[in-house]
């Protein structure tokens, strides 16, 4: 089984948020970077099936030589091989192009992208990636199996679970309940060693379209100090939620 | 050119995101001047959407479309979308309308934004402003495309009736056959999910133990909220992964947010920053999360909460 894990290299969740360049530019300055948590969950499951299954796990990013060191960690934690698309991506939309196009030549079984990234939360590019493949595609996925050519999945909805049973090969978009978070793998420096011989290769970019610009950024309007409430006093707070607040 | 939403029912009820999402539809359709549609399945009862603005609903019915599944919806979606000379396509923030937004957007080539908090800036081209950073920011997103999608985040907008004379039609399902099958779909049922909640209660590793979760389910179902938790709770198996909320977790974006025995880490705060109003109770003066709360009580939750439930269901009885 052939397994590709499409990476997002994102802020640190303590990160402070700042702009730069009129608000029109993300500051990452003294910004540490990680693995995009949902796909890491996404990751983790790949290598239990390459421990497993002897599934061979490709990771693949669309970014600049800044996300290498991100795609280095995948490869400590146990991914086999790494490709990095070298292009500074606008959009999802562009993303997915491009992770479509690496994806056409190499026949992936099983593609895991994480449900959406903490950066700009599009929650689009797995799902695109699947249209254009032309695969099934589950999103919210909190569990997966594999059996031959049939996988079984279970996908989170609002209020439940959904039980799914469908032909590989499949898009999947990882989230937590993938793996639980102690199994979560923590390279070791055998992990790191190996990861410093394994294959990352650079791909040039393929044409494609751009379908959305950023054209600002603006943090939440400061907030009002807090209104602090006796613990005795809890008439006055459900006075307060009712009618100041309005929400009891 | 026309607007069209995707109306989203359950037991044969439009769930309030629909009704939003109407309500969004109607505000852009009424600066337009174009119509308004709206796209349902398996759903005979479509007045409600009238009321809410919507003046001609296309019903999509078919036994293969009993069960939500994003690709045989995308595909009836798209249909209506290019049937009827749609231009902007409006979805709410559910976790099926946004499973199935990316799909759709492919097939009929659109721009596709997500988390937007408002109306749009400007109309040609299309500009709006959609939350990022998990919460922690916002953009303005630029969609210069002959076709968008937009998906709105739940209760962002509100609710405004806007009646208009609706008119319904029928059309049958065009997706193809998959070997994609749904199995089983379990749901707790008449439990009040986090996505849909007005109010939301949520405990933290001040509680103590999974013992203690009375406290927060009797809260919350004296006020009809949902119950949530912080990421350590559902890591120690006190609560289900579903709970967890923050930005490795479910958004929160409801009227009232109320966090007892949280501390309030930045990542927690992240996903649940879109909230209207936070009450905060909390036994430690010093805990971060009251530098983001409205309202707050430096107490003991196990004093506390009892007392708020009591002094509640007084409230709501008189
Ligand atoms: C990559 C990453 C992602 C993360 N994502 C998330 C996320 O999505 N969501 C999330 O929640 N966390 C997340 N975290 C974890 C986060 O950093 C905090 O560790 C977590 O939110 C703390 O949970 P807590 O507030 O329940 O527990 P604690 O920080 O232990 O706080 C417990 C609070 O309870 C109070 N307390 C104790 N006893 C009482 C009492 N009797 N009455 C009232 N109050 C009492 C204490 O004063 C304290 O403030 C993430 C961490 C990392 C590293």
């Amino acid at each position: 089984m052939k397994i590709l894990v499409c990476i997002s290299h994102v802020p640190d969740t303590t990160s402070k948020i700042n702009f730069v360049d009129d608000d029109r530019a993300f500051d990452k300055n003294g910004v540490q970077f990680i693995i995009n948590p949902n796909d890491e969950f996404g990751l983790t499951r790949a290598v239990w099936f390459q421990q497993k299954e002897q599934a061979e796990v490709t990771v693949i990013t669309v970014g600049e030589a800044s996300c290498e060191p991100t795609l280095r960690k995948c490869l400590a934690i146990g991914a086999n091989r790494a490709f990095r698309i070298n292009l500074n991506p606008t959009d999802g939309f562009q993303v997915a192009q491009q992770l479509s196009a690496h994806c056409k030549e190499e026949n992936y079984d099983l593609i895991i992208a994480g449900r959406e990234s903490i950066d700009y939360n599009g929650a689009m590019v797995p799902g695109m990636l699947s249209a254009h493949m032309g695969y099934n595609f589950v999103t919210n996925c909190i569990g997966l199996e594999i059996e031959g050519s049939t996988a079984k999945a279970k996908r989170e909805i609002d209020g439940g679970i959904e039980s799914i049973s469908c032909e590989l090969p499949l898009v999947i978009g990882a989230q937590k309940g993938l793996v639980e978070e102690k199994d979560l793998i923590i390279p070791n420096m055998r992990g790191i060693m190996q990861a410093r011989q394994k294959s990352l290769t650079v791909l040039p970019p393929v044409d494609s379209q751009i379908k959305s610009t950023i054209s600002k950024f603006e943090k939440p309007a400061p907030r009002g100090a807090v209104k602090m409430v006796d613990s005795d006093q809890i008439d006055q707070l459900i006075d307060l939620l009712h009618n100041e607040a309005k929400v009891i | 050119m026309g607007i069209l939403i995707y109306a989203e029912s359950e037991n044969g009820k439009f769930k309030k995101c629909a009704l939003e999402l109407a309500s969004y539809g109607r505000a852009i359709a009424n600066q337009l001047g174009v119509e308004l549609i709206a796209a349902s399945f398996n759903h005979s009862e479509y007045q409600t959407l009238g009321t809410y603005g919507v003046e001609r609903v296309i019903q999509i019915s078919d036994p293969k479309l009993e069960k939500f599944t994003a690709e045989r919806y995308a595909a009836n979606l798209a249909s209506v979308v290019k049937e009827n000379g749609v231009k902007l396509v409006l979805l709410s923030s559910s976790a099926n309308a946004k499973y199935l937004a990316p799909l759709l957007a492919v097939s009929i080539s659109a721009g596709y934004a997500s988390n937007v908090v408002g109306l749009p800036e400007s109309m040609d081209p299309l500009s709006i402003k959609r939350s990022c950073f998990t919460n922690k920011a916002f953009n303005t997103c630029v969609l210069d495309n002959e076709l968008n999608i937009i998906s709105l985040s739940n209760n962002s907008f509100g609710l405004k009736e806007e009646p208009k004379e609706i008119i319904s039609e029928t059309k049958s399902d065009v997706s193809s056959e998959t070997n994609f099958v749904l199995e089983k779909v379990e749901r707790a049922s008449g439990q009040i999910t986090i996505a849909d909640a007005e109010i939301v209660v949520s405990g933290g590793r001040g509680l103590k133990g999974p013992e203690n979760w009375h406290l927060i389910e009797d809260l919350a179902s004296t006020l009809g909220a949902a119950t949530a938790c912080s990421k350590p709770v559902s890591d120690m198996g006190w609560r289900p992964h579903s709970e967890h909320v923050g930005q490795t977790g479910k958004p929160v974006a409801s009227n009232l947010y109320i966090a007892i025995g949280v501390s309030g880490a930045i990542q927690h705060l992240a996903g649940i920053n879109s909230s209207k109003v936070k009450l905060v109770i909390n036994i430690d003066p010093e805990a971060p999360f009251f530098k983001a709360a409205d309202y707050g009580v430096v107490g003991d939750a196990f004093e506390v909460v009892p007392e708020l439930i009591e002094k509640l269901k007084a409230f709501k009885n008189s």
